[in-house]
């Protein structure tokens, strides 16, 4: 095992603790809500890079398997199904402890889903979802794969819209916290910042290390090998159109878990999740990233969404990042913090410098 | 080549270093002395008739009254968010108003969705929100923290019904967009019409991102109905009145109270506007009212002030900010600054005569207004006038 | 009302959508047989057409242009400009990309397509607007046959008819036309014949360009004007163009037809609401099942060089 790929998970994690306890040394703890933020963002992300970078599938609805799993967890955990209680299943749920009763805001008793179950189910469903989009439009190509991809978020958004359950225009709000094990809760309740901070990047390393073991496994060189040219790969007798599929499952699945935490973690989910927009986001983080550059994916990812949500771009926020995306598209189709590109900068970087000290002496 | 290394990590922490530093610095310096109101309203977007006339009428009470010395020797300092009728937009600013700005109150937001999106953020931080819209379910159930002051839908459901039985139709078609306020209406709209001998045939929900509704009109009119209720306060508003006349579907058409600005009259046209009936506030024709109306008064003074300073028409949205602001500043000049005894102040106040009506709130309602705070008007000649 | 009269309202209201849809088809098509690229910002032309004209007639109307001579001139001056912008749109992002792989072009259309979107919302605001009726008013109602139509209606079918007749003649008749019927069936071949393919990718983003603000200028009274349309006409247009076989502009009218009255009949036994979904599912079935469209052949578009 070489362990020497994992440095870079404890750089991260160092840099996630720094950061916290900076934050509450200068008294800007409210920081923690953007960064947690965008640490659920980054687990899309980082599911996206596996797939575009090193499948070589372009996905431009990604949004839509977030939005499967937050707003399957949502409804489920906020739908008061005490309207069905004459139903023999429903009793039987609520037996198991599937179902559970709870309070809400303002002392209404509800019957909803425990969020644990509800987590589940969240991910079992936009895994189907996954799998039933997945395996017509897998072996499609170019502007067909694109453009399925793109029907498939936009279809996803047209149906929220259009459903009354699922709040239509409107977000659901009210969802309630998600109790993991150790007594930690996913919840905007505000003492919990912290806790929830250092969940979220738990979660993002758990990722990392999940992709990074891929990608140096047999089944990532087969991805590489996929991305470098799909007809010698299917010559050598490797299954492409199964490891496209199971890449894409793997990162749609991870954006749906992205979608449950972020869900309870706000308290609500909207339309706007599902939108083309978000789905164009995350395209253009992977591509500024590095196709395949997981880290420079992750530290864009970080970077980007931090200042949006911030709401440091203001109004401009659609158009910075349609902007990043034709610019890179145009100039550096690679990615930018592709790592060719960041050894060729290094070079250049350290000529200059030696250039320097030489005249420096001379 | 370790050194040059070395060199070039340090250099690229100590940036990222110094970038995170500057953030830090970016933290608003507060006023002091000043009570923080926040205003979250839909100046621009597709509801701006609404948010564009509520955001004029606070800026510009808030002026009055800050030249006149403040509210109890404090001027106020409103923050304005322009949520531009997007509800995580909503959520996000009253995070950020309760939160880093740690303001006293909210006034607003405009539309019932985004109130009902930031309600329990209001409740969970203690915050009085003022709301300017009018889904029951606002205040129902009853947050502590949350008071309306449009007059609620259920009472411009039952006006619309009252006049649909004197003029003796029974079987009418429901068409509502797909947010919190038309969600909401069409529940008041199914549930008390029964009570006036109506049948409902046909009640559906749009989109508010669809542009014309002659598919759905056509099949509202394939159910040989007499009448259609439209509750809506996006640009459907202005659409569904010209696709009437123009699959000749000539039946009485009913709006809601959140029709109440002119400009959605010239936008539909004088042809297709004409004849729309709805019920609303009285502040759209002052001048009639008899003069010992509690009301009276104060209307024409709005009104006046309104239109002088900004060359165009009221509307009841104006009214409904001027309600939300001004009983917050009377319940702050009664109990000063504390949250709690202006909360309470405000539970308890009876008889308080605003533009929406006369209000009188209670522990169990948060609404403050009842059914003779409305008026049933008619278009007519581009105009609205008393029916 | 008899049912005969309510299945031609729907069948009017089908038709008119579905001719616009086939409008963005075509323009979709012309880019694509002469450069290979799917250009996502269609539907922006259609917007920003509609919106320079209501601006450019306001502004008309207000210096004292009567109402129909101001309309004419509008919406002139508005396909005009829209056309420049398409040629300029090539000129700065596709024309000098060097064998461009189609993930990239696609990004890259779609990165125009929001650029122009923000554009238009800062310059235009994110109201809402509507050019005047061509003929009559808002409340305007004619008869056909037991259905009550807009007069607009006519004017949208009419148009459309009108522009595909044209471009039927222009690529049939005409040299240039030829040309780029050449161009979209061997690039190497019809260089080698003489002919400026470079000079014909242009043409041909600036032909979209105008289709699209003509649409665009006739569906507004109707459909009304809002930053944000485009992308919805876009996807539409897409779909119709993948039924009848990406490339294949005649097959895309009747696939046109065809979603338009779908989409119209679907409203009568689905929510309204819904009528986007039905759209979207169609254009995914389609992908799922027979990408080269029903008009298509599999080895046609195998074949296709992109």
């Amino acid at each position: 095992m070489d362990h020497k790929r994992y440095y870079p998970i404890a750089v991260l994690f160092c840099i996630v603790i720094v950061m916290q306890l900076l934050l509450a040394v200068t008294g800007t703890s409210f920081f923690l809500k953007e960064l947690t933020q965008a640490a659920y963002y980054t687990i899309v992300v980082i599911g996206l890079c596996l797939l575009i970078g090193y499948a070589g599938q372009i996905s431009l609805g990604h949004a839509g398997f977030f939005a499967i799993g937050g707003y399957t967890s949502a409804v489920l955990t906020t739908f008061d199904f005490s309207i069905f209680s004459s139903s023999p299943f429903i009793r039987f749920l609520h037996t198991i402890g599937f179902i559970i009763q709870r309070e809400d805001l303002y002392g209404k008793q509800l019957l909803t889903f425990s969020p644990m179950v509800a987590f589940i189910l969240a991910v079992l469903f936009s895994a189907l979802a996954a799998i039933a989009i997945g395996i017509p439009v897998i072996r499609l190509h170019g502007h067909y794969l694109a453009m399925a991809t793109l029907g498939f978020g936009v279809i996803i958004k047209a149906i929220i819209d259009a459903t009354t359950v699922l709040g239509a225009h409107d977000p659901i709000t009210s969802v309630p916290g998600f109790s993991l094990f150790f007594g930690l809760e996913v919840s905007s309740k505000i003492p919990l910042r912290i806790p929830n901070y250092y969940i979220s990047w738990g979660v993002v390393i758990i990722a990392l290390v999940i992709c990074i073991n891929l990608i140096h496994s047999r089944a990532g060189r087969a991805l590489r090998s996929i991305h470098g040219n799909e007809v010698a790969a299917n010559s050598l007798g490797i299954n492409t159109t199964r490891y496209k599929l199971y890449t894409f499952i793997l990162s749609a699945v991870f954006a749906a878990i992205a979608g449950v935490f972020l869900t309870h973690y706000n308290g609500s989910i909207g339309p706007s999740e599902a939108s083309v927009m978000k789905s164009v986001r995350y395209v253009a983080i992977v591509a500024v990233g590095g196709m395949a550059n997981l880290w420079g994916c992750v530290l864009m990812s970080v970077v980007l969404t931090f200042l949006s949500l911030r709401g440091v771009f203001g109004s401009f926020d659609d158009i910075v990042f349609g902007a990043i995306l034709i610019a890179m598209m145009l100039f550096a189709p690679a990615g930018l913090l592709n790592l060719t590109r960041l050894k060729l900068w290094r070079e250049k970087i350290l000529l200059m410098i030696r250039k320097y000290a030489k005249k420096d002496s001379a | 080549m370790k050194k040059n290394q070395l060199l070039f990590t340090c250099a690229l922490v100590s940036s990222l270093l110094i970038t995170s530093l500057l953030f830090f610095s970016g933290c608003a310096e507060e006023v002091k002395g000043t009570i923080k109101i926040g205003a979250i309203f839909a100046e621009t977007g597709p509801i701006a008739f609404l948010g564009e006339p509520e955001v004029k009428t606070v800026q510009l009470l808030v002026d009055n009254i800050n030249e006149k010395g403040g509210v109890r020797g404090h001027k106020i300092e409103l923050i304005f968010k322009d949520s531009q009728a997007s509800s995580e937009k909503a959520i996000n600013f009253a995070n950020q108003l309760i939160e880093e700005d740690e303001v006293f109150a909210i006034i607003g937001p405009t539309s019932s969705g985004t109130s009902m999106a930031i309600k329990d953020i209001c409740e969970n931080g203690k915050t009085i929100l003022m709301s300017c819209a009018a889904a029951e379910t606002i205040s129902n159930p009853v947050a502590k923290y949350v008071f309306t002051t449009p007059q609620q839908d259920r009472y411009a459901a039952k006006w619309v019904f009252k006049i649909m039985q004197d003029m003796g139709i029974k079987r009418i078609g429901v068409v509502v967009e797909g947010t919190g306020f038309g969600k909401s209406g069409k529940e008041q709209l199914l549930k008390y019409a029964p009570e006036y001998g109506i049948e409902i045939v046909i009640a559906e929900e749009y989109s508010i991102k669809d542009s014309d509704f002659t598919a759905l009109l056509n099949k509202v009119k394939a159910n040989n109905v007499e009448a259609v209720v439209n509750w809506s306060v996006f640009p459907a508003q202005s659409i569904i009145p010209q696709n009437m006349k123009q699959i000749g579907f000539d039946v009485p058409l009913f709006h809601s109270h959140g029709f109440g600005n002119i400009k959605y009259v010239e936008t539909i046209g004088r042809e297709a506007a004409e004849g729309i009936l709805f019920a609303c506030g009285r502040l759209l024709a002052p001048e009639q009212l008899p003069d010992n109306n509690p009301q009276k008064a104060l209307l024409l003074e709005y009104k006046k002030l309104y239109e002088d300073t900004y060359i165009e028409d009221v509307s009841t949205f104006g009214g409904h900010a001027y309600d939300a602001l001004m009983i917050l500043v009377k319940a702050i000049e009664a109990v000063g600054v504390d949250k709690e005894k202006v909360r309470d102040y405000i539970e308890n106040l009876k008889n308080h005569p605003g533009t929406g009506g006369v209000y009188n709130y209670s522990a169990t309602n948060h609404n403050g207004l009842g059914m003779d705070s409305l008026v049933m008007y008619i278009v007519k000649d581009g105009k609205f006038v008393l029916y | 009302m008899n049912i005969s009269d309510i299945v031609l309202q729907y069948f009017f209201a089908g038709l008119r959508v579905g001719s616009i849809y086939a409008i963005v088809a075509i323009g979709f098509n012309i880019i694509y047989n002469t450069t290979g690229v799917i250009n996502f910002a269609q539907g922006e032309f259609l917007i920003i057409g509609a919106l320079l004209a209501i601006s450019f007639n306001s502004l008309l109307v207000f210096i004292g242009l009567p109402g129909v001579p101001a309309l004419i001139a509008a919406i002139i001056l508005a396909v005009f400009i829209t056309t420049a912008i398409g040629a300029a749109i090539e000129f700065a992002f596709i024309s000098w990309l060097k064998n461009p792989s189609v993930l990239r072009l696609i990004v890259i259309t779609i990165g125009i397509s929001i650029v122009m979107r923000e554009g238009m919302s800062y310059i235009w605001g994110i109201e809402t607007f509507a050019l005047p009726f061509f003929s009559g008013t808002e409340g305007t109602s004619i008869k056909i046959m037991g259905a009550s139509i807009s007069p607009q209606d006519i004017w949208i079918i009419g148009i459309c008819v009108f522009l595909v007749l044209v471009l039927y003649l222009f690529f049939k008749y005409t040299l240039t036309g030829k040309a780029m019927r050449a161009c979209a069936a061997n690039r190497t071949a019809a260089s080698l014949c003489g002919i400026n393919v470079k000079l014909m990718i242009t043409l041909s983003f600036m032909i979209s360009a105008a289709l699209g603000a003509l649409a665009g200028c006739a569906i507004s009274p109707l459909a009304k004007t809002n930053y944000e349309m485009g992308s919805a006409f876009a996807i539409k247009g897409f779909t119709v163009a993948i039924i009848g076989g990406l490339g294949n502009s005649m097959a895309a009218v009747a696939g046109g037809i065809m979603l338009g009255l779908i989409e119209s009949f679907s409203v009568s036994i689905l929510p309204m609401a819904y009528r986007d979904a039905v759209s979207i599912g169609i254009l995914l079935l389609i992908l799922s099942i027979k990408p080269s469209g029903l008009f298509g052949k599999r080895e046609e578009s195998a074949l296709k060089e992109y």
